[in-house]
C-alpha cells in the first residue's frame, strides 16, 4: 500500500504532506519527481501545495503539462484516489481532471489565515469518515484560490454532488463559497485549504480531529489498518 | 521566412470580475481628474517572436499554440493577437 506524493519544481508542501502521511498516519509514501513515470502499485496519489514553476502564466498550468500527469490521468480513470491540495488543486483543474478554474483572490492578496470548511460531500475517498456539514478548522495559504465555474457547470456540480467542501464564510470570492470539488466519479478531489497543516494537535490548537479524518478516510478507502 | 512578433493579450471574458482593473480604476485613476474613464481591464501580454512565411501564418500558428497549450483558460479568458514586424515591436 503506497501513496505517491508528486513533486514539481516549486512544490513546497511535499515534505509536510509526506510527514503527515508517514509519521502521523503510518502510511507508506514515496516522492515522485514530475518527469518520472508512476509505478502501477500506487494506491493513492497526492499533489501537494506550493508554487510549481513559480506560478508563471497561471498557477498550475505548466505543471499540468508535466510527463507524470498522463499517468495520473490513467490512474484517475481507474478510480484510484487522487487528492490535490492548493497548488495541487490548481494543477488538477488545469489538467482537466477537475472542473472549474482558480482565479486570483478577490482581494488580490495572498491569504494566509485560518478558516472553517463545511463538508458537503462525505462519499469521497477523502471524506467518508466525516459527517455531512461537519465543520473543519483549517488554514488557507494562497493567492489564486477563488474558485470559478459558470452557472451551467455549477448546477451540474450540485446535481452530481461534486462540491466537497465550502467555506463557512465568504473568504475569497469563490462561487458558492466553494473550497473543494471532486470529479464526477468522486475519486479525484481538489481543495484549496491545507489538511496537512491541521491534522496534528501540536499545530492545530482549535481542533485537529476533522482534518485527521481526511487522512483516515483515505486509510479506510485503501484498506490499511492504522 | 521572415521574423514576426505576434503580441497576444490575455484578458478576462465579460462577466468575469477583474479586481485588478477595478482597483486601478477606482483607487488610482478616478482619484485624479479622469472622470471620463469608465472602465479598465487588466490583462497579460505575451510576445512571440516567430519565423513564418507571412503575417497570417504567423498569427495562425501562435493562436493554435495558445489553444493547444492552454496559454489562456477559455473558461474565463479570451485572447486577441496582433502581428508586427520585428523592427517595429
Amino acid at each position: 500500500m503506497k501513496v505517491g506524493v508528486i513533486v514539481f519544481p516549486g512544490s513546497n508542501c511535499d515534505r509536510d504532506m509526506y510527514h503527515v502521511l508517514t509519521d502521523v498516519f503510518n502510511l507508506k509514501a514515496k516522492f515522485f519527481w514530475h518527469e518520472k513515470n508512476l509505478p502501477k502499485n500506487i494506491d493513492a496519489v497526492v499533489l501537494p501545495g506550493g508554487f510549481s514553476y513559480g506560478d508563471r502564466l497561471r498557477a498550475g498550468v505548466i505543471a499540468a503539462n508535466s510527463p507524470i500527469i498522463s499517468d495520473i490521468k490513467k490512474m484517475a480513470e481507474k478510480g484510484i484516489p487522487i487528492l490535490g491540495v492548493c497548488n495541487g488543486f490548481q494543477i488538477l483543474v488545469e489538467a482537466g481532471l477537475l472542473p472549474g478554474v482558480l482565479l486570483k483572490n478577490e482581494s488580490l492578496n495572498f491569504m494566509c489565515e485560518w478558516t472553517n470548511l463545511i463538508v458537503k460531500n462525505n462519499k469521497t475517498p477523502f471524506t467518508n469518515k466525516l459527517k455531512l456539514n461537519q465543520k473543519i478548522p483549517i488554514p488557507i495559504a494562497n493567492g489564486e484560490g477563488r474558485y470559478y465555474v459558470d452557472k451551467k457547470t455549477l448546477n451540474r456540480l450540485k446535481i452530481n454532488n461534486q462540491i466537497v467542501f465550502s467555506y463557512e464564510n465568504k473568504v475569497n470570492g469563490s462561487v458558492s463559497q466553494i473550497a473543494g470539488v471532486c470529479n464526477s466519479d468522486g475519486n479525484v478531489v481538489g481543495m484549496m485549504p491545507h489538511p496537512e497543516r491541521a491534522a496534528e494537535k501540536e499545530i492545530n490548537q482549535i481542533d485537529h480531529k476533522p482534518s485527521s479524518l481526511i487522512f483516515e478516510s483515505l486509510i479506510q478507502t485503501i484498506g490499511v489498518k492504522n | 521566412m521572415t521574423d514576426y512578433v505576434v503580441s497576444v493579450i490575455i484578458e478576462n471574458k465579460p462577466g468575469i470580475s477583474d479586481p485588478e482593473g477595478d482597483t486601478i480604476l477606482n483607487d488610482l485613476v478616478l482619484k485624479g481628474k479622469n472622470r471620463n474613464i469608465k472602465k479598465i481591464h487588466s490583462g497579460t501580454i505575451l510576445k512571440f517572436l516567430i519565423s513564418e512565411k507571412n503575417e497570417k501564418t504567423a498569427k495562425d500558428k501562435v493562436m493554435k499554440i495558445c489553444d493547444e497549450m492552454r496559454i489562456y483558460n477559455p473558461l474565463v479568458s479570451k485572447i486577441t493577437a496582433t502581428v508586427g514586424n520585428v523592427n517595429r515591436c
